[in-house]
């Protein structure tokens, strides 16, 4: 491996922990941001001279603290005067014993509740990940000034306002759990979601999204609900080459090229499934995740247990009681039981009225209708579908689903 | 009997330093004032609503969110200053004040120091 390659790998491994434990040691987020940015620099001056150090790691966080202490030391007088004190009398190397709940500290105060969701987001990219602020704007659409005043503020305000550096005490840990679990896969959907042309930053975003929730779940190895969404993201994963056509036309699931799958992701999602549920506490992410799997190892798209998959729905709505859920249940049970019951659940749905501007809806009900035959009023659902339908790649295969239903 | 003045500020408007204040001759001569007058029995300035946090109470759940209360119906009825170790604890203290449990919400707002 040359020094580039061992950077690079080490960037990718040890960049959350080499800030975290900076943050720790000198409580300055800029301050560990610029000192590891410094130790990775150095590092690749250094091991192409020297060869590449037994453990990366400890030697970036080293390199990194050294700097810190340097750049405290130059400083005048006040608060960082103070910082410094403290940071000298820390134990020298903690390297060993402390770095794990460095990072889980670090996860867990990225997403506190009392920032705005979408500063948990960018901060989680930028201090956890090591995204550039760039390209975190780029991989959510918005000017690079908004996202650099973004995470401006959400630093500030963990300073200003004394939002804690710490993992939760044990009666919070279950809610604010579900938050670091719901920003890791937030992140993943912002990559999954996106169907247009090959932009790299959004593939990324899965990448990081499914190495932070390994992260997790190797910190955290109690926790089942870590190892389902683990398993989810793979199972997800593992179907995203073949969800979009050469054209950029969206793939159903029934029509995918199942040889094609990331057949290692399946098996390894699969086999996370199985050690989370097997301790006996399912949850939301555990039951996505299970029925990801459902699909993901049916060997055809008609061998797909849909009863199965009907039921866990049921699960899924006892956790998350959604319109949406309801509306994925809908399907489920419409594959299941035959397109009236599938269409007698969307009824429901349309007459409460929560998802009256939601595509899906009557795209679910075109679908079923289709299903069954009934073409005129499956056309006629397709159109209202179209009039929602913002995504391109989505008003394209509506549009040629209608086509079908007008000249079968 | 004792009135707490709530000052307000734009919203996006420039974040004075407590430096910057003691150099201004405006605050000055109005701290001066309330000062000798000795009116002003108790108070503190408070960090900008872009540092707040408000609590409510949902049943069992203690909702957050990020900045200072939304809804313009309300209004502030009462300010009381604790002194804790860090956000969680004063969201702690805030999740059991009776004004989040009946409906209301309380504003966590960082105090200059």
């Amino acid at each position: 491996m040359t020094a580039e390659e061992a950077v690079a790998a080490a960037f990718q491994e040890e960049w959350g922990q080499v800030v975290a434990t900076l943050i720790r040691v000198t409580g300055d987020w800029d301050l560990a941001e610029e000192c590891a940015q410094d130790a990775f620099a150095q590092a690749l001056d250094r091991w192409r001279r020297d060869g590449v150090p037994r453990r990366p790691g400890a030697w970036l966080t080293t390199t990194a603290r050294h700097r810190a202490m340097d750049v405290l030391r130059r400083e005048a007088v006040g608060a960082r005067k103070l910082r410094e004190a403290a940071m000298l009398t820390a134990p020298e190397e903690p390297y060993d014993d402390d770095v794990q709940d460095d990072r889980l500290r670090l996860i867990f105060t990225c997403c506190h509740p009392a920032l705005h969701i979408e500063a948990r987001v960018a901060l989680t990219l930028r201090t956890l990940a090591g995204l550039t602020t760039p390209e975190i704007a780029r991989a959510f659409l918005v000017p690079e000034a908004t996202m650099a005043q973004r995470l401006v503020r959400a630093k500030k305000k963990i300073r200003n306002a004394g939002i804690p550096y710490r993992v939760p005490p044990a009666h919070l840990l279950p809610e604010r759990t579900t938050g670091v679990l719901g920003v890791i896969y937030l992140l993943f959907n912002e990559g999954y979601a996106a169907t247009s042309g090959a932009d790299l930053v959004r593939r990324n975003l899965c990448a990081e999204a499914i190495r932070l929730a390994r992260v997790l779940a190797g910190l955290m190895p109690d926790e089942p609900e870590a190892l389902g969404l683990l398993a989810l993201l793979l199972l997800h994963d593992a179907r995203r080459e073949t969800r979009v056509d050469a054209n950029g036309e969206l793939v159903t699931l029934e029509d995918q090229d199942r040889t094609a799958w990331d057949h290692a992701e399946v098996d390894e999602g699969t086999a996370l499934l199985e050690t989370a549920l097997r301790r006996g506490r399912p949850g939301p992410y555990q039951i996505q995740a299970a029925i990801a799997a459902c699909h993901t190892t049916a060997a055809s798209a008609e061998d797909t247990d849909w009863a199965d998959i009907a039921a866990l729905y049921g699960e899924l709505v006892r956790f998350v009681p959604s319109a949406v859920v309801r509306l994925n249940r809908a399907v489920a049970v419409g594959m299941a039981e035959g397109t009236d019951a599938g269409l007698a659940l969307v009824a429901e749905l349309e007459r409460e009225g929560e998802l009256s501007g939601y595509h899906l809806l009557p795209a679910t009900r075109a679908d079923l209708l289709r299903r069954s035959g009934r073409t005129t009023e499956a056309a006629q659902a397709y159109e209202r579908a179209l009039e929602l339908a913002e995504n391109d790649a989505e008003r394209h295969f509506l549009e040629k689903r209608l086509g079908e239903c007008r000249s079968p | 009997m004792k009135y707490a003045l709530l000052i307000c500020t734009p919203v996006g408007g420039a974040e004075l330093s407590p430096a910057q204040i003691a150099d201004d001759p405006r605050f000055t001569s109005y701290i001066e004032e309330v000062r000798s007058r000795d009116l002003v029995k108790g108070g503190a300035r408070l960090r900008p609503a872009s540092d707040a946090t408000t609590v409510r109470v949902q049943g069992d759940e203690v909702l957050l969110t990020d900045g200072p209360f939304i809804e313009s119906k309300e209004y502030i009825a009462g300010i009381d200053f604790i002194e804790v170790a860090d956000l969680d604890e004063a969201i702690s203290l805030a999740s059991r004040h009776p004004a989040a449990l009946a409906g209301g919400s309380v504003e966590v707002r960082p105090v200059w120091e």
